[in-house]
Formats: C-alpha cells, sequence, structure tokens
C-alpha cells in the first residue's frame, strides 16, 4: 500500500493504482470520455489529465492510466488543469457541437461555445468522437479485433476490415454497447428464424430464463455468447463474486431407472411464416402469439408495454384466430387454447392501450369455466369481433398513407363483405402442433401416435391418460391440444394412477401373449424389428429371439410375421384360428 | 428271413430324384444287398402288370416321387398303396406339387393350346392337334392317360405314410432314412417328415443376420452380395427363413438365396403365405406410394413364394378334373 495526496486529501491504495482509482477512492471526480472499466486505459481523450507533483517536478499526466507511487502529490483541479480540460471541450465542441456527450461534458466543465473553427466540422448528433471505446471493446473484450482506426490526423475514423462488412465480425453489440455517441448501431435485416431477443428487442446471452424458472439461475446461451465466439469477454466471469460461471458446463445426461414414465413434452409452436399471406417474418409489426406474450410480460423486452417496432404505441391490433389449425393444408384440428388466449390478448392491450382491437374469427370457442362470461365481458369492453379467416396482412402503400402501417383483408360473413381494416400491429394466433421430434420419443416409448400427429391414449373417453404400452403415461399438450386446466387434470390422473401401481407394489399382466418355441426358432431375426413394445431380444448365443413377457401386449404382429411360425399368441394360435374359420365356413 | 422289398417310383417329375437316390454312391450297393428292389422302371424292366400281381401289402418300402398330374400317376399311386406297407412321399413334387405345381396357376386348357397351337415351336398344317384319351387306329383303339385340370400332390391323392422333402432330396438325408429303416428300430409316427430337421434353414446357414430391414429388394444377379451377411438383409429374397432346415444350407453357401425346396417348417401351413407375411412386415418404409415401389421390385411373387408348394398350399381353385 501507497500513500496519496489528492487535492490534499491522503488516500491509501495498492501500488500502481491507476490515478483515476485512487482519486474515486477519495471521492474526487476526473471527468473522462473514452474510459470504460471493460478495457485497459487509452489515455486518448486526454480529459483526465491531472497535475503530478513529485518534488519541486509537476507534470501534467492523464489519470487514466498513471500509476501511484508513494507520496505522490495530485492536484485534480487546478487552474492549469481547468484551462486544459476546457480547451479539450471547446476543441471536441467545434469538430462535434450536437453531440450530446460532448455539449454535456462542456457544460459541466464550463464550457459555452468554441472558440476554434473546425475544418471537419460534423452537426450529427450520432457522430463519431473517435473515443476508440469501440476498438478497444472488439480487441481486448470481445477479441475479434474487426475494428480499428484507420487514417490519421482529421482523417482518422473507425473502419471494419477494408471498409465493408465482414464475416469475422460476430455480431455480438458491444461496440455499440460502448459508444456513447449512438454512432453504432445495430441493425437486423432479416427476422426470419431469429431468436426473439433478434426481433423483439435486447436479451444478453447471459440471463434467467423465465422468473419462473427453476433453479433461478442465469445461464449462458452458447451460440450468442462471445466467449464461445472467440474465447474473449469473460466478463460475466470477472464481475461473479462468489465465481459462480462456469464456461465448461456442458450438458449432462442423466440416466434414471424408472418403472412408470409419464409423458408431457408439450407442442411446438406453427411457424407462421409457412403461411406468407400473414407476413410474419416479413412485415414488421407482425408478431405470433407466443412473440406477442414476450410483449406483455412484465419482464420482457417491452416491460409489459405494447409497443411496436418503432416503439410507439400502435393506433389498433388485429387478432387474428386460427392460423395453421382448422386449415386443411396444415392442421385440420382445432388448437383449443387460441381463442381464449386471444381473447386475453384484447383485455391486456385494451387494458394497456387505447388501441383499436380487431378479433378475425372463424368461430368463438369460449367452452370451459367462466370462459363464456370473459367472452361477453370483452364484448362490453368494445373489442370488434369479425367473423371470418383472415385473409392476408399487407402493408398500406406509403404513397398514400406513409406511416407503413398494415392492411388486414378478409371476408366479414356476417354481413357478407370484403372488408379491409387499417391496423398498427397484427397477432397471429399460430396453431399448436406436434412436437417436432415426437416420432423419435413414440419409437423410445413404443406408443402410437393419432392422425393428428399426437401421443395416442389407450381410450378417447375411458382412459386419456395412459398409452397402450403399460407403465407410459401422457398429459397435456404432448397427447393433443389443451388448456391450463385440461392439463392439469390430466397430468393429475396420471400421477395418481402412477401411485395407485407404486402403492401396490405389483403389476397384473394379461394373459395374452405371444411366445416362442425355441424348438422351432432358427434365429432369423425377421421379428426382432416389429415389436411395437420392443419385447423381442436376439440372445446371441442361442442364436433364437426371445420375448419378454411382462412387455409382450399379444398384439399378435410377430406371430403374424414369423416364417417359421415358431412364434404363437396363447389363446389365438393357428390351429385354433384355422378351426373358427372352418366353424364359420361350414354354416 | 427273405429281404425287405422296395419299390420306387416316378411319377410327374423330372427324375432328379431318382438319380438322387444314386447319388448316394456305393452305398447303393448296400441298399441292393439290404432290400430285394421289386419295382424301379427308371432302373430296371418292370411292368405295371408286375405290380399288379404282387400281393397287398407285400412291398415293405416304397419311394414315391412326383406330383399327381394325370390318370396314369393316379393309377400308380393307388396301386403302389395298395401293395406297400410303408409309402413314402419322396422329394417335393410328391410332398407339396413342386414346380408341376405352378400349372395350377393356370388351365389345362390354356397349357394345350400353348403347347399344341401357340408356341413358336408349334408347326402344324391342319389347325392344332390336341392328344386324345382315346384314339381309333386300324389296329384298334388306343388309351394314353388324361391330364389333370390340377396337379396334386401325393398325399391329396393316397394316404402317406411319410414324407422325404427336397428337390431333390439330399443324398445323405436319403441315406439317413434308409439306414434308420434299416436298423429296425421303431418307425417314426404316420405323417412324420424324415430326412429333414425341424427349425428352418436359417439354423443350418452360417451367415450372420442382423435385424431386418430392406429397402430394396435385389435378383441375385442385380448386386455383388456379402457372403457373410444374411441375403435377405441383403435384399435378396431368400426363402431360408420360411423353409424347413435338413439340406444344409445348400445354396446359401453357395451364394444363392435359399428357394424353398424343402418345404414349409413344422408349424407352418402355407410356406408362401407366411413369407409374404414375413417380409411384408420387414419393409422399410411408412409410405404407403414408397412400400408399394419397393414390393414392385419383387419379379413373379407366386413363382417366388410358392416354387416349390403351390399343391399344398392355402389358395386354391374350385377343383374340376
Amino acid at each position: 500500500m501507497v500513500t496519496v495526496k489528492i487535492d490534499g486529501i491522503e488516500v491509501q491504495v495498492q501500488e500502481d493504482t491507476p490515478i483515476l482509482k485512487a482519486a474515486e477512492k477519495a471521492g474526487i471526480w476526473i471527468p473522462t470520455m473514452c474510459h470504460s472499466e471493460l478495457f485497459e486505459p487509452y489515455g486518448v481523450c486526454r480529459l483526465c489529465s491531472v497535475e503530478v507533483i513529485r518534488g519541486k517536478r509537476t507534470r501534467i499526466v492523464t489519470a487514466c492510466n498513471y500509476p501511484v507511487r508513494e507520496g505522490l502529490t495530485i492536484q485534480t483541479n487546478s487552474a492549469k488543469i481547468q484551462w486544459i480540460r476546457k480547451i479539450i471541450m471547446e476543441l471536441m465542441l467545434s469538430r462535434w457541437p450536437n453531440v450530446k456527450v460532448v455539449s454535456e461534458m462542456a457544460a459541466k466543465l464550463g464550457v459555452k461555445e468554441s472558440r476554434f473553427p473546425s475544418l471537419e466540422r460534423d452537426e450529427a448528433e450520432d457522430a463519431c468522437i473517435l473515443c476508440g471505446r469501440c476498438v478497444n471493446v472488439c480487441r481486448e473484450v470481445v477479441q475479434a479485433e474487426i475494428l480499428a482506426f484507420a487514417h490519421r490526423g482529421i482523417k482518422r475514423e473507425v473502419v471494419l476490415p477494408f471498409g465493408d462488412q465482414s464475416n469475422k465480425c460476430i455480431v455480438c453489440g458491444a461496440c455499440a454497447h460502448v459508444c456513447p455517441t449512438g454512432h453504432i448501431k445495430m441493425v437486423v435485416e432479416d427476422y426470419k428464424g431469429k431468436k426473439p431477443e433478434f426481433t423483439l428487442g435486447v436479451k444478453t446471452p447471459i440471463s434467467v430464463p423465465t422468473l419462473q424458472a427453476v433453479p433461478r439461475v442465469p445461464v449462458i446461451d452458447t451460440e450468442s455468447c462471445i466467449y464461445f465466439e472467440t474465447g474473449g469477454c469473460q466478463t460475466c466471469a470477472k464481475v461473479c463474486e462468489p465465481q459462480a460461471i462456469n464456461y465448461k458446463m456442458e450438458d449432462e445426461i442423466v440416466e434414471v431407472e424408472a418403472g412408470q414414465v409419464l409423458l408431457t413434452t408439450g407442442y411446438d409452436l406453427f411457424d407462421a411464416s409457412k403461411l406468407a399471406q400473414y407476413g410474419y417474418g416479413r412485415l414488421d409489426n407482425v408478431y405470433s402469439s407466443l412473440d406477442f406474450e414476450a410483449i406483455l410480460n412484465s419482464t420482457g423486452p417491452t416491460g409489459g408495454k405494447v409497443v411496436m417496432k418503432n416503439g410507439n404505441e400502435p393506433r389498433s391490433v388485429g387478432i387474428l384466430h386460427c392460423i395453421g389449425s382448422r386449415d386443411v393444408e396444415n392442421h385440420p384440428y382445432c388448437s383449443r387454447v387460441c381463442c381464449m388466449y386471444a381473447l386475453k390478448f384484447a383485455h391486456l392491450v385494451h387494458d394497456r392501450t387505447d388501441a383499436a382491437i380487431y378479433q378475425f374469427y372463424i368461430d368463438m370457442r369460449a367452452f370451459g369455466k367462466g370462459y363464456e362470461e370473459f367472452y361477453s365481458r370483452l364484448l362490453d369492453e368494445g373489442i370488434t369481433m369479425i367473423r371470418g379467416k383472415a385473409a392476408e396482412v399487407v402493408e398500406r402503400s406509403h404513397g398514400i398513407n406513409g406511416d407503413g402501417s398494415l392492411l388486414i383483408r378478409c371476408e366479414d360473413t356476417l354481413i357478407g363483405k370484403f372488408r379491409e381494416i387499417p391496423v398498427d400491429m397484427v397477432v397471429l394466433c399460430n396453431a399448436i402442433e406436434p412436437r417436432h421430434d415426437i416420432e423419435a420419443i413414440r419409437r423410445i416409448f413404443s406408443i402410437s401416435k393419432s392422425p393428428d400427429g399426437f401421443f395416442l391414449e389407450r381410450h378417447p373417453k375411458l382412459d386419456p391418460t395412459s398409452t397402450m404400452s403399460d407403465g407410459i403415461y401422457i398429459a397435456g399438450c404432448a397427447q393433443g391440444p389443451k388448456d391450463i386446466p385440461d392439463t392439469v387434470a390430466q397430468a393429475g390422473s396420471a400421477a395418481a394412477r402412477i401411485l395407485s401401481i407404486i402403492a401396490k407394489g405389483e403389476v397384473d399382466i394379461d394373459p395374452i401373449r405371444a411366445f416362442i418355441d425355441e424348438k422351432y426358432c432358427a434365429g432369423c431375426r425377421m421379428c426382432n424389428n416389429l415389436c411395437p413394445y420392443s419385447a423381442i431380444d436376439f440372445i446371441d448365443d442361442k442364436k433364437i429371439s426371445q420375448i419378454n413377457d411382462v412387455l409382450c401386449k399379444g398384439c399378435g404382429t410377430c406371430v403374424a410375421a414369423c416364417p417359421a411360425s415358431a412364434i404363437t399368441g396363447k389363446g389365438f394360435s393357428d390351429a385354433q384360428i384355422f378351426a373358427e374359420l372352418e366353424g364359420l365356413l361350414a354354416i | 428271413m427273405a429281404k425287405p422289398k422296395l419299390a420306387l417310383y416316378w411319377a410327374s417329375s423330372c427324375g432328379g430324384c431318382e438319380i438322387a437316390v444314386l447319388d448316394i454312391q456305393e452305398k447303393i450297393l448296400d441298399v441292393a444287398n439290404a432290400f430285394d428292389i421289386v419295382f424301379w422302371p427308371v432302373a430296371m424292366d418292370f411292368k405295371y402288370d408286375d405290380v399288379r400281381k404282387m400281393e397287398d401289402k407285400s412291398i415293405d418300402l416304397c419311394l414315391f416321387n412326383g406330383a399327381i398330374r394325370n390318370s396314369e400317376n393316379a393309377e400308380l399311386a393307388h396301386l403302389l398303396r395298395a401293395k406297400s406297407k410303408a409309402l413314402v412321399a419322396f422329394g417335393s413334387c410328391a410332398h407339396e406339387g413342386c414346380i408341376p405345381a405352378l400349372a395350377n396357376l393356370t388351365t389345362k386348357d390354356a397349357i394345350l393350346k400353348w403347347v399344341y397351337k401357340d408356341s413358336p415351336s408349334t408347326v402344324s398344317n391342319n389347325g392344332a392337334v390336341y392328344p386324345q384319351t382315346h384314339t381309333k387306329m386300324p389296329e384298334g383303339e388306343i388309351e394314353i392317360p388324361e391330364m389333370w385340370e390340377t396337379v396334386k400332390s401325393l398325399d391329396q391323392v393316397i394316404d402317406v405314410d411319410y414324407y422325404v422333402p427336397g428337390c431333390p432330396p439330399q443324398p445323405f438325408q436319403i441315406w439317413n432314412v434308409i439306414e434308420y429303416i434299416l436298423s429296425g428300430k421303431p418307425l417314426p409316427p404316420k405323417g412324420s417328415v424324415l430326412g429333414a430337421d425341424e427349425k428352418t434353414c436359417c439354423d443350418e446357414c452360417p451367415r450372420e443376420r442382423k435385424e431386418k430391414k430392406i429397402k430394396k429388394f435385389f435378383r441375385p444377379y442385380e448386386i455383388l452380395s456379402n457372403p457373410n451377411e444374411c441375403l435377405l438383409d441383403q435384399g435378396i429374397i431368400c426363402m431360408g427363413p420360411a423353409t424347413r432346415s435338413g439340406c444344409g444350407a445348400l445354396c446359401t453357401k453357395a451364394n444363392m438365396p435359399c428357394r424353398g425346396c424343402y418345404g414349409a417348417p413344422p408349424n407352418v401351413v402355407d410356406q408362401g403365405a407366411k413369407m409374404v407375411s414375413a417380409l411384408s412386415s420387414v419393409v422399410d418404409s411408412q409410405d404407403p406410394n414408397e412400400i408399394d415401389e419397393i414390393l414392385n421390385q419383387i419379379v413373379d411373387p407366386l413363382g417366388t413364394f410358392y416354387r416349390f408348394s403351390m399343391a399344398h398350399s392355402i389358395l386354391k381353385r374350385v377343383d374340376k378334373i
């Protein structure tokens, strides 16, 4: 530790601490422009100049990068320093008169106007002030080393390699983040297939996924984290006091032995960009239901405010039902939840904005407890209901209106007329569809799918939670589109079924089984792949196949396929079936 | 003690079964020593009348090969049945119809029309001349056997005691049967299949089998098959899985698929249907059009799956004789 005296105040700091830090400790403000905690001091703006007195010698140094020594005396606000700061600010002001950070700093330091003319006067509000923060952050933090200064003197500027867009740029946005003037902007040119943080607003690569996340800890998105791109940054690790950041953590596969499994794998949202007529992914301010849910979320990208891309509140919002569902080209089934969440959207938009709200529906299906009442309430709130599936969403011609808002075209089937409704924002009620990997899951658990692509229950009315495979249960949207109350009820029922077997401690199986007669099986392995319950194993040392009695359901698939007739369905032997046929034919 | 009497007869067949008997090589001398051969038209000069004159049940063992295709085949079958203690349906034709029974896929009229009229090698100046059962000639009326509408296996015409499958039966299996009978051990129960085993051809096949999934069917000439891998796994239709074992997997060891000559395995009612059922289970596709495409690659399904078992199959037509 060394002791230094700053403006008469003595502070004890580590040797080599920059004066700026020591002054901070002493509670003394030193103006800075190019400085950032993120990277090593750069000392280019000279605004932090201070007087260092050592014995009889006095020197002007930059506080940000001058290391302190024992017994140093520092003046941060002497007449000479004030004069230097003013000159610097006047010079900056003469070149960038309209940049907010410059004029604010000038005002703070008592500079009202510049006495200097400038050869390179830049009137822009977001002009580059050559502070170099972007260059430093790109080099030191991101380690992408894309941005650099080029040319000298008044021609000096920040450039990308060869002045062109570079594929080495990882589009992390760090430069835009540190730019004090807003000169660097992040522009999303193509929303299609991008994550919500691109389409809705900024989200950091390290975040708590949702407020309800369990455990509620932040996770790193390795796809957008700078460290996983360049090996740089690691800012989170530097600031995390308990040192909980672990970049080496990987997805783990945990094997759990279980006698029963409840599948609640959920659903995927229909990709509305497949229906180009609605403009999702192509037109600004056309949102999917999940996007809009994020917008409405108080911890979401807009903090729960209903705003358009330009930050303004919409004057009107159109909510389009049945996007991809009740549609023979996509999903013929009804997704069940959309009517009600569309009403909820309308209610929340009505609550938070003054926008006019239009609902474009085929049929209103307010089927659940309290739902019809909610629908009536919404009608009282003044929502406009238009019965007719919207045909398309187009951009209103800029020439006529100039605001680039949207136009919904549809046939209003109640008045039998074609209508065009201008709106600022469109929300699509996307269909619920089976998970993209449902086929793989189905195979793992040897269960079936119904024609709509969701898991098939054992019986649609009497047994909606279990499947044809004993011990495998299904609940929620994995079984078919359903709302939260139905999902909770189904999952509860499945849990009760599971517990009842656990409590009993043993499993009953039906007597109808297939069995392989070892005497006749030659191990041709015809049956091995067929069993929908994976009950057939090939015994390598005996070179024959064998059926697991507990897994077998007696479906008979293998019995029919066995070319040696070595497999017999108990109770359905060939002899029995032929006798039945003969009996039938004898009549 | 008199030697047991042995009869061999050749009905509708190619004669390969007779050759197979000779293929037991020098052991044929043991057969000649052990048996008194009383009837073997292909090798020695016997007349049907000689048989007619024998006492009933005087022949101890009769090996009858060939399907029953015409009235002469049937007459001899009945005759030998009457004269024999143990009558064996010998070889695939007698066992379950074999190649001659593929004629059951068409009609007698169509066969005669082709052979005596339409086939390119038939030259006739005065229209088609069809064979007649009775023809008046200057010397008197002559009679030839009548061809049947339907080819039958031996057991569809007479009562058969035992079966020896194969096209032809393998010599070592023939010798096993003869040796067994000569040993004087108690005879197996009536209706038994002799000279064969109870599993399927796969049991004897040395090739390595995997879980079956077939995306494309090949005919043997269309593919260079891996000699160590199951032919069916490679897409070559091999009847092995639906064929009784006993031949020693002769064909698959020679890199050719099993054709199914040893007939249906013990529990199988219809060999061809079983194979169709098995193959359709392992076609590797979920798309109906693709499945059709894959199945269309099978050339001549009936001739492939029922090559040897047509007469015994459950595919039947209304019988006409």
